[in-house]
Protein backbone atom coordinates (compact mmCIF):
# COMPACT_ATOMS: atom_id res chain seq x y z
CA UNK A 1 0.00 0.00 0.00
CA UNK A 2 1.09 3.45 -0.77
CA UNK A 3 1.33 5.99 2.18
CA UNK A 4 1.69 9.54 2.28
CA UNK A 5 4.71 8.32 4.68
CA UNK A 6 6.39 6.27 1.37
CA UNK A 7 5.43 8.81 -1.24
CA UNK A 8 7.48 11.46 0.77
CA UNK A 9 10.48 9.69 1.27
CA UNK A 10 11.07 6.57 -0.67
CA UNK A 11 14.20 5.48 0.58
CA UNK A 12 15.03 2.13 -1.60
CA UNK A 13 15.32 -1.11 0.10
CA UNK A 14 18.40 -2.65 -1.36
CA UNK A 15 21.82 -1.72 1.02
CA UNK A 16 24.19 -0.35 -1.60
CA UNK A 17 21.65 2.46 -3.04
CA UNK A 18 20.41 2.65 0.62
CA UNK A 19 24.00 3.97 1.32
CA UNK A 20 24.36 6.03 -1.34
CA UNK A 21 20.63 7.80 -0.51
CA UNK A 22 21.73 8.74 2.82
CA UNK A 23 24.91 10.52 1.13
CA UNK A 24 22.60 12.13 -1.30
CA UNK A 25 19.78 12.96 1.73
CA UNK A 26 22.77 15.13 3.23
CA UNK A 27 22.60 17.80 0.41
CA UNK A 28 21.01 20.74 1.80
CA UNK A 29 18.88 22.99 0.03
CA UNK A 30 20.75 25.79 -0.56
CA UNK A 31 18.14 28.60 -0.37
CA UNK A 32 16.70 27.11 2.94
CA UNK A 33 19.73 25.91 4.58
CA UNK A 34 18.26 24.30 7.74
CA UNK A 35 16.58 21.78 4.97
CA UNK A 36 17.93 18.47 3.17
CA UNK A 37 16.21 17.33 0.26
CA UNK A 38 15.28 14.51 1.86
CA UNK A 39 13.37 16.91 4.43
CA UNK A 40 12.00 18.44 1.77
CA UNK A 41 10.69 15.37 -0.12
CA UNK A 42 12.50 16.53 -3.11
CA UNK A 43 14.72 13.11 -3.48
CA UNK A 44 12.87 11.11 -5.13
CA UNK A 45 15.55 8.11 -5.85
CA UNK A 46 18.60 6.68 -5.80
CA UNK A 47 19.63 3.79 -7.37
CA UNK A 48 22.99 2.14 -7.80
CA UNK A 49 23.58 -0.42 -10.57
CA UNK A 50 26.44 -1.60 -12.37
CA UNK A 51 26.29 1.56 -14.94
CA UNK A 52 26.52 3.88 -12.26
CA UNK A 53 24.36 5.74 -9.79
CA UNK A 54 21.25 7.23 -10.96
CA UNK A 55 19.61 9.84 -8.42
CA UNK A 56 15.78 11.34 -9.47
CA UNK A 57 14.75 15.00 -8.13
CA UNK A 58 11.82 16.53 -8.43
CA UNK A 59 11.72 20.23 -8.19
CA UNK A 60 9.85 22.15 -5.22
CA UNK A 61 8.29 24.88 -8.08
CA UNK A 62 8.33 24.62 -11.97
CA UNK A 63 11.08 27.74 -11.80
CA UNK A 64 12.74 27.07 -8.67
CA UNK A 65 16.64 28.24 -9.76
CA UNK A 66 17.71 26.26 -6.34
CA UNK A 67 17.27 22.96 -9.01
CA UNK A 68 20.09 23.27 -10.31
CA UNK A 69 22.53 23.75 -7.43
CA UNK A 70 20.66 20.80 -5.71
CA UNK A 71 21.76 18.37 -8.93
CA UNK A 72 25.39 19.96 -8.76
CA UNK A 73 25.40 19.29 -5.47
CA UNK A 74 23.92 15.94 -5.34
CA UNK A 75 26.43 15.25 -8.75
CA UNK A 76 29.61 16.20 -6.12
CA UNK A 77 28.67 14.42 -2.93
CA UNK A 78 28.15 11.19 -4.34
CA UNK A 79 31.27 11.45 -6.60
CA UNK A 80 33.03 12.72 -3.28
CA UNK A 81 32.61 9.65 -1.97
CA UNK A 82 33.14 7.19 -4.89
CA UNK A 83 30.00 7.10 -6.57
CA UNK A 84 30.79 6.58 -10.65
CA UNK A 85 28.87 7.79 -13.49
CA UNK A 86 26.62 9.53 -11.19
CA UNK A 87 23.07 11.34 -13.36
CA UNK A 88 20.69 13.52 -11.62
CA UNK A 89 17.35 13.32 -13.54
CA UNK A 90 14.84 15.53 -13.00
CA UNK A 91 10.96 14.58 -12.79
CA UNK A 92 7.73 16.36 -12.84
CA UNK A 93 5.24 13.60 -11.97
CA UNK A 94 3.94 13.55 -9.06
CA UNK A 95 4.01 17.13 -8.41
CA UNK A 96 5.84 18.01 -5.83
CA UNK A 97 3.83 19.31 -2.56
CA UNK A 98 4.45 20.41 0.56
CA UNK A 99 2.70 17.43 2.07
CA UNK A 100 6.00 15.10 2.11
CA UNK A 101 7.61 17.91 4.33
CA UNK A 102 8.93 15.59 6.86
CA UNK A 103 7.93 16.38 10.45
CA UNK A 104 11.44 16.88 11.33
CA UNK A 105 11.88 19.73 8.27
CA UNK A 106 8.96 21.24 9.64
CA UNK A 107 10.59 21.52 13.33
CA UNK A 108 13.88 22.69 11.49
CA UNK A 109 12.46 25.26 9.67
CA UNK A 110 10.82 26.99 12.42
CA UNK A 111 13.74 26.55 14.53
CA UNK A 112 15.14 28.77 11.60
CA UNK A 113 12.49 31.54 11.57
CA UNK A 114 10.18 30.30 8.37
CA UNK A 115 6.34 28.98 9.70
CA UNK A 116 5.87 25.58 8.27
CA UNK A 117 3.28 25.00 5.92
CA UNK A 118 -0.37 24.71 7.55
CA UNK A 119 -2.89 22.36 6.61
CA UNK A 120 -2.77 19.78 3.28
CA UNK A 121 -2.32 20.85 0.05
CA UNK A 122 -4.59 20.46 -2.99
CA UNK A 123 -6.06 22.60 -6.14
CA UNK A 124 -9.19 24.17 -5.09
CA UNK A 125 -12.39 23.89 -7.47
CA UNK A 126 -13.06 26.97 -9.35
CA UNK A 127 -15.53 28.89 -7.01
CA UNK A 128 -14.80 27.97 -3.79
CA UNK A 129 -12.59 29.96 -1.08
CA UNK A 130 -9.30 28.75 0.28
CA UNK A 131 -9.13 28.22 3.59
CA UNK A 132 -6.14 28.41 5.87
CA UNK A 133 -5.21 27.52 9.43
CA UNK A 134 -3.20 30.71 10.91
CA UNK A 135 0.23 30.64 10.61
CA UNK A 136 2.05 30.64 14.00
CA UNK A 137 4.86 33.33 14.22
CA UNK A 138 7.89 31.21 14.49
CA UNK A 139 9.27 33.71 17.30
CA UNK A 140 6.85 34.03 19.90
CA UNK A 141 4.30 31.29 18.63
CA UNK A 142 1.27 33.84 18.55
CA UNK A 143 -1.39 32.93 16.10
CA UNK A 144 -2.35 36.32 15.60
CA UNK A 145 -0.46 36.71 12.26
CA UNK A 146 -1.04 38.10 9.29
CA UNK A 147 0.10 38.09 5.41
CA UNK A 148 1.25 40.85 3.97
CA UNK A 149 2.45 39.70 0.59
CA UNK A 150 1.27 36.08 -0.61
CA UNK A 151 4.68 36.23 -2.96
CA UNK A 152 8.34 36.58 -0.79
CA UNK A 153 11.34 35.92 -1.15
CA UNK A 154 11.89 32.18 -3.02
CA UNK A 155 9.07 30.84 -4.91
CA UNK A 156 7.80 29.05 -1.88
CA UNK A 157 7.81 31.29 0.96
CA UNK A 158 4.96 34.26 1.62
CA UNK A 159 5.66 37.42 3.48
CA UNK A 160 3.70 37.01 7.51
CA UNK A 161 4.05 39.77 9.96
CA UNK A 162 3.33 38.69 13.82
CA UNK A 163 0.33 41.62 15.50
CA UNK A 164 1.90 40.72 18.89
CA UNK A 165 5.61 40.94 18.26
CA UNK A 166 5.38 43.04 15.48
CA UNK A 167 8.43 40.98 13.73
CA UNK A 168 7.74 40.47 10.39
CA UNK A 169 8.55 36.27 8.90
CA UNK A 170 8.20 33.74 5.95
CA UNK A 171 6.10 31.23 5.61
CA UNK A 172 6.52 28.08 3.94
CA UNK A 173 3.43 27.84 1.29
CA UNK A 174 1.25 25.06 1.43
CA UNK A 175 1.82 23.58 -2.51
CA UNK B 1 20.01 22.11 -39.11
CA UNK B 2 19.72 19.91 -36.42
CA UNK B 3 23.33 18.62 -37.70
CA UNK B 4 24.75 21.85 -36.62
CA UNK B 5 23.10 22.09 -33.34
CA UNK B 6 24.71 18.82 -31.94
CA UNK B 7 28.39 20.24 -33.20
CA UNK B 8 28.34 22.84 -30.56
CA UNK B 9 24.75 21.88 -27.86
CA UNK B 10 24.13 26.01 -27.99
CA UNK B 11 25.42 28.56 -30.37
CA UNK B 12 26.64 28.86 -33.97
CA UNK B 13 23.03 28.11 -35.40
CA UNK B 14 22.75 29.81 -39.00
CA UNK B 15 19.39 31.85 -38.47
CA UNK B 16 17.95 31.51 -41.63
CA UNK B 17 18.13 27.53 -41.35
CA UNK B 18 15.66 27.18 -37.83
CA UNK B 19 12.52 27.35 -39.64
CA UNK B 20 9.93 25.63 -37.81
CA UNK B 21 7.63 24.97 -40.92
CA UNK B 22 10.53 23.21 -42.57
CA UNK B 23 10.55 21.00 -39.54
CA UNK B 24 7.14 19.96 -39.42
CA UNK B 25 6.92 18.83 -43.14
CA UNK B 26 9.69 16.97 -42.21
CA UNK B 27 8.83 15.08 -39.68
CA UNK B 28 8.75 11.13 -39.06
CA UNK B 29 5.97 10.98 -36.93
CA UNK B 30 2.73 13.20 -37.44
CA UNK B 31 1.05 12.56 -33.81
CA UNK B 32 4.61 13.46 -31.88
CA UNK B 33 5.23 16.73 -34.47
CA UNK B 34 1.56 17.75 -33.58
CA UNK B 35 2.22 17.44 -29.58
CA UNK B 36 5.59 19.46 -30.13
CA UNK B 37 3.51 21.88 -32.53
CA UNK B 38 1.21 22.18 -29.23
CA UNK B 39 3.83 22.38 -26.51
CA UNK B 40 4.68 25.34 -28.18
CA UNK B 41 1.53 26.84 -28.41
CA UNK B 42 1.57 26.66 -24.60
CA UNK B 43 5.36 27.22 -23.77
CA UNK B 44 5.46 30.40 -25.83
CA UNK B 45 2.38 31.70 -24.35
CA UNK B 46 4.23 31.60 -20.74
CA UNK B 47 7.22 32.22 -22.21
CA UNK B 48 6.20 35.67 -23.84
CA UNK B 49 3.82 36.55 -20.12
CA UNK B 50 6.75 36.35 -17.94
CA UNK B 51 9.42 38.08 -20.55
CA UNK B 52 6.72 41.18 -20.34
CA UNK B 53 6.10 40.82 -16.28
CA UNK B 54 10.11 41.10 -15.82
CA UNK B 55 9.53 44.39 -16.64
CA UNK B 56 7.81 44.78 -13.23
CA UNK B 57 10.88 44.37 -11.39
CA UNK B 58 12.16 47.34 -9.12
CA UNK B 59 9.04 49.24 -11.31
CA UNK B 60 5.78 48.07 -9.47
CA UNK B 61 3.83 50.30 -7.14
CA UNK B 62 5.40 48.57 -4.02
CA UNK B 63 8.51 46.22 -3.35
CA UNK B 64 5.91 43.25 -2.89
CA UNK B 65 4.70 43.57 -6.25
CA UNK B 66 7.84 43.72 -7.38
CA UNK B 67 8.58 40.33 -6.25
CA UNK B 68 5.06 39.05 -6.64
CA UNK B 69 5.54 39.79 -10.50
CA UNK B 70 8.82 38.65 -10.60
CA UNK B 71 7.93 35.16 -9.05
CA UNK B 72 4.71 34.50 -11.60
CA UNK B 73 7.31 35.09 -13.64
CA UNK B 74 9.60 32.66 -12.60
CA UNK B 75 6.95 30.36 -12.22
CA UNK B 76 5.70 30.99 -16.30
CA UNK B 77 9.26 30.39 -17.11
CA UNK B 78 9.48 27.25 -14.97
CA UNK B 79 6.42 26.10 -17.36
CA UNK B 80 7.92 27.47 -20.54
CA UNK B 81 10.71 25.47 -19.65
CA UNK B 82 9.03 22.23 -19.68
CA UNK B 83 6.91 23.13 -22.35
CA UNK B 84 9.86 24.20 -24.62
CA UNK B 85 12.00 21.20 -23.70
CA UNK B 86 9.29 18.82 -25.08
CA UNK B 87 8.55 20.82 -28.06
CA UNK B 88 11.70 20.77 -28.70
CA UNK B 89 12.79 16.90 -28.25
CA UNK B 90 11.59 16.14 -31.42
CA UNK B 91 13.30 18.02 -33.93
CA UNK B 92 16.69 17.92 -31.86
CA UNK B 93 16.44 21.29 -30.47
CA UNK B 94 16.93 22.65 -27.31
CA UNK B 95 14.39 24.89 -25.40
CA UNK B 96 17.15 27.59 -25.39
CA UNK B 97 17.17 26.92 -29.42
CA UNK B 98 13.56 27.76 -29.53
CA UNK B 99 13.53 30.73 -27.30
CA UNK B 100 16.44 32.22 -28.97
CA UNK B 101 16.57 31.21 -32.29
CA UNK B 102 13.28 31.56 -33.39
CA UNK B 103 11.62 34.77 -35.80
CA UNK B 104 8.47 36.41 -35.05
CA UNK B 105 6.78 34.27 -37.33
CA UNK B 106 7.73 30.81 -35.77
CA UNK B 107 6.17 31.99 -32.37
CA UNK B 108 2.70 30.45 -31.74
CA UNK B 109 1.85 33.19 -28.41
CA UNK B 110 -2.15 34.13 -28.41
CA UNK B 111 -2.45 38.17 -28.76
CA UNK B 112 -2.88 38.26 -25.20
CA UNK B 113 0.00 37.79 -23.53
CA UNK B 114 1.95 39.92 -26.04
CA UNK B 115 -0.37 43.00 -25.11
CA UNK B 116 2.17 45.77 -23.28
CA UNK B 117 2.58 45.97 -19.32
CA UNK B 118 0.86 49.54 -20.15
CA UNK B 119 -0.14 50.71 -16.59
CA UNK B 120 -0.34 48.20 -13.27
CA UNK B 121 -4.23 47.91 -13.96
CA UNK B 122 -3.61 47.25 -17.20
CA UNK B 123 -0.92 44.59 -16.39
CA UNK B 124 -3.51 43.16 -13.82
CA UNK B 125 -6.31 42.45 -16.53
CA UNK B 126 -3.65 40.90 -18.58
CA UNK B 127 -2.78 38.38 -15.51
CA UNK B 128 -6.98 37.82 -14.10
CA UNK B 129 -7.70 37.14 -18.09
CA UNK B 130 -4.56 34.68 -18.29
CA UNK B 131 -4.71 33.07 -14.56
CA UNK B 132 -8.22 32.61 -15.11
CA UNK B 133 -7.67 31.05 -18.97
CA UNK B 134 -4.26 28.90 -17.57
CA UNK B 135 -5.74 28.03 -14.43
CA UNK B 136 -8.52 26.07 -16.19
CA UNK B 137 -6.31 24.88 -19.18
CA UNK B 138 -4.18 22.60 -16.91
CA UNK B 139 -6.96 21.51 -14.87
CA UNK B 140 -7.82 19.82 -18.00
CA UNK B 141 -4.73 19.40 -19.32
CA UNK B 142 -4.05 16.80 -16.27
CA UNK B 143 -6.36 14.43 -17.74
CA UNK B 144 -4.09 14.39 -21.40
CA UNK B 145 -3.23 10.88 -22.35
CA UNK B 146 0.06 12.37 -23.28
CA UNK B 147 2.19 11.31 -20.11
CA UNK B 148 4.61 14.80 -20.01
CA UNK B 149 1.67 16.93 -20.59
CA UNK B 150 -0.21 15.63 -17.92
CA UNK B 151 2.78 15.88 -15.55
CA UNK B 152 3.43 19.61 -16.56
CA UNK B 153 -0.09 20.34 -15.93
CA UNK B 154 -0.42 18.68 -12.78
CA UNK B 155 2.63 20.47 -11.53
CA UNK B 156 1.50 24.27 -12.97
CA UNK B 157 -2.09 24.07 -12.02
CA UNK B 158 -0.83 24.58 -8.62
CA UNK B 159 1.38 27.49 -9.35
CA UNK B 160 -1.04 29.28 -11.87
CA UNK B 161 -3.52 28.69 -8.70
CA UNK B 162 -1.88 31.39 -6.67
CA UNK B 163 -1.16 33.50 -9.82
CA UNK B 164 -5.29 33.59 -10.00
CA UNK B 165 -5.57 34.75 -6.48
CA UNK B 166 -3.09 37.38 -6.81
CA UNK B 167 -4.91 38.70 -10.05
CA UNK B 168 -8.36 38.50 -8.14
CA UNK B 169 -7.45 40.36 -5.13
CA UNK B 170 -6.05 43.51 -6.90
CA UNK B 171 -8.93 43.44 -9.76
CA UNK B 172 -11.12 43.52 -6.54
CA UNK B 173 -8.81 46.12 -4.66
CA UNK B 174 -8.27 48.75 -7.67
CA UNK B 175 -11.95 48.67 -8.88
CA UNK B 176 -13.16 49.20 -5.24
CA UNK B 177 -10.04 51.80 -4.54
CA UNK B 178 -10.38 55.53 -5.42
CA UNK B 179 -11.53 57.05 -8.13
CA UNK B 180 -8.58 56.85 -10.28
CA UNK B 181 -7.86 53.14 -9.79
CA UNK B 182 -11.04 52.05 -10.61
CA UNK B 183 -10.89 54.65 -13.84
CA UNK B 184 -7.83 52.79 -14.54
CA UNK B 185 -9.43 49.53 -14.05
CA UNK B 186 -11.87 49.36 -16.18
CA UNK B 187 -9.57 50.99 -18.56
CA UNK B 188 -7.34 48.48 -18.54
CA UNK B 189 -10.08 45.47 -18.60
CA UNK B 190 -11.75 47.08 -21.97
CA UNK B 191 -8.31 47.18 -23.71
CA UNK B 192 -7.05 43.77 -23.15
CA UNK B 193 -10.60 41.96 -23.29
CA UNK B 194 -10.93 41.62 -27.00
CA UNK B 195 -7.82 39.04 -26.56
CA UNK B 196 -10.12 36.76 -24.96
CA UNK B 197 -11.77 35.71 -27.47
CA UNK B 198 -8.78 34.09 -29.32
CA UNK B 199 -8.23 31.57 -26.57
CA UNK B 200 -11.38 29.53 -27.33
CA UNK B 201 -11.08 29.73 -30.95
CA UNK B 202 -10.33 25.67 -31.82
CA UNK B 203 -7.90 25.35 -34.88
CA UNK B 204 -7.30 22.41 -36.90
CA UNK B 205 -4.40 21.34 -34.64
CA UNK B 206 -6.61 20.78 -32.05
CA UNK B 207 -8.89 18.14 -34.05
CA UNK B 208 -5.93 15.92 -34.74
CA UNK B 209 -4.70 15.77 -31.09
CA UNK B 210 -7.87 14.28 -29.57
CA UNK B 211 -7.40 13.30 -25.86
CA UNK B 212 -4.04 15.01 -25.52
CA UNK B 213 -4.89 18.39 -26.17
CA UNK B 214 -7.36 20.44 -24.19
CA UNK B 215 -10.17 21.45 -26.73
CA UNK B 216 -9.80 25.29 -26.40
CA UNK B 217 -13.47 26.26 -27.21
CA UNK B 218 -14.21 23.29 -23.98
CA UNK B 219 -12.94 26.08 -21.31
CA UNK B 220 -14.83 29.24 -22.18
CA UNK B 221 -17.61 27.98 -19.38
CA UNK B 222 -15.39 27.30 -17.03
CA UNK B 223 -12.95 30.58 -17.73
CA UNK B 224 -16.07 33.02 -18.18
CA UNK B 225 -17.58 31.50 -14.93
CA UNK B 226 -14.85 31.73 -12.77
CA UNK B 227 -14.53 35.61 -14.16
CA UNK B 228 -18.09 37.13 -14.16
CA UNK B 229 -18.51 36.50 -10.57
CA UNK B 230 -15.56 38.44 -9.65
CA UNK B 231 -16.34 41.26 -11.99
CA UNK B 232 -19.50 41.47 -10.67
CA UNK B 233 -18.24 41.76 -7.27
CA UNK B 234 -16.01 44.36 -8.30
CA UNK B 235 -18.94 46.12 -9.86
CA UNK B 236 -17.28 46.18 -12.95
CA UNK B 237 -19.15 45.35 -16.17
CA UNK B 238 -17.99 42.95 -19.25
CA UNK B 239 -16.78 44.85 -21.54
CA UNK B 240 -18.50 44.11 -25.05
CA UNK B 241 -16.96 45.71 -28.44
CA UNK B 242 -13.81 44.63 -30.56
CA UNK B 243 -12.94 41.70 -30.91
CA UNK B 244 -9.02 41.04 -32.42
CA UNK B 245 -8.78 38.97 -35.20
CA UNK B 246 -6.06 36.69 -33.42
CA UNK B 247 -3.73 34.25 -35.10
CA UNK B 248 -0.80 34.05 -32.88
CA UNK B 249 -1.23 29.93 -33.10
CA UNK B 250 -0.71 30.25 -37.06
CA UNK B 251 2.41 32.56 -36.46
CA UNK B 252 0.54 36.12 -37.46
CA UNK B 253 1.51 38.52 -34.14
CA UNK B 254 0.39 41.78 -32.74
CA UNK B 255 2.91 44.68 -32.75
CA UNK B 256 4.02 43.91 -30.04
CA UNK B 257 5.46 40.64 -30.25
CA UNK B 258 8.61 41.97 -32.16
CA UNK B 259 10.25 44.43 -29.89
CA UNK B 260 9.30 41.98 -26.94
CA UNK B 261 11.20 39.29 -29.11
CA UNK B 262 14.14 41.72 -29.89
CA UNK B 263 14.85 42.04 -26.21
CA UNK B 264 14.59 38.43 -25.47
CA UNK B 265 16.93 37.40 -27.48
CA UNK B 266 19.63 39.88 -28.36
CA UNK B 267 22.07 38.62 -25.80
CA UNK B 268 22.27 35.45 -27.16
CA UNK B 269 22.15 36.27 -30.59
CA UNK B 270 25.43 38.69 -30.35
CA UNK B 271 27.30 36.40 -28.15
CA UNK B 272 26.57 32.77 -29.53
CA UNK B 273 27.14 29.84 -27.72
CA UNK B 274 28.13 32.51 -24.59
CA UNK B 275 27.58 30.96 -20.76
CA UNK B 276 28.03 32.16 -17.89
Amino acid sequence: MVTVASLARPRPSDPASQRAWDIAAEVCDPEVPVLTIEDLGVLRSVAVTADGTHVILTPTYSGCPAMEAMRDDVTSALAGAGYQNVTVELVLSPAWTTDWMSDEGKAKLVGYGIAAPTGHSGVRPTGTVRLQLAVKCPRCSSLNTRELARFGSTSCKALYECRDCLEPFDYFKVL
Amino acid sequence: MSDTIEQDGHGHVDVDTVQLSAELVEAASVASHDVAEYALWLGDDSLVLAQNLGWWISRAPELEEDIALGNIALDLIGHARSLLHYAGAESGRTEDDLAYWRDEPQWRSAHLFEQPNGDFAHTIARQFIAAHYLFELYSTLMESTDATLAAIAAKAVKEVDYHRDHSIQWVLRLAQGTEESRRRMITGLSDLWPFVEELFVDEPLIDRLEGVAVRPSSLRAAVEGAMFPVLAEAELEVPRGFISSGGGRRGDHSENLGPLLAELQVLARAHPGAKW
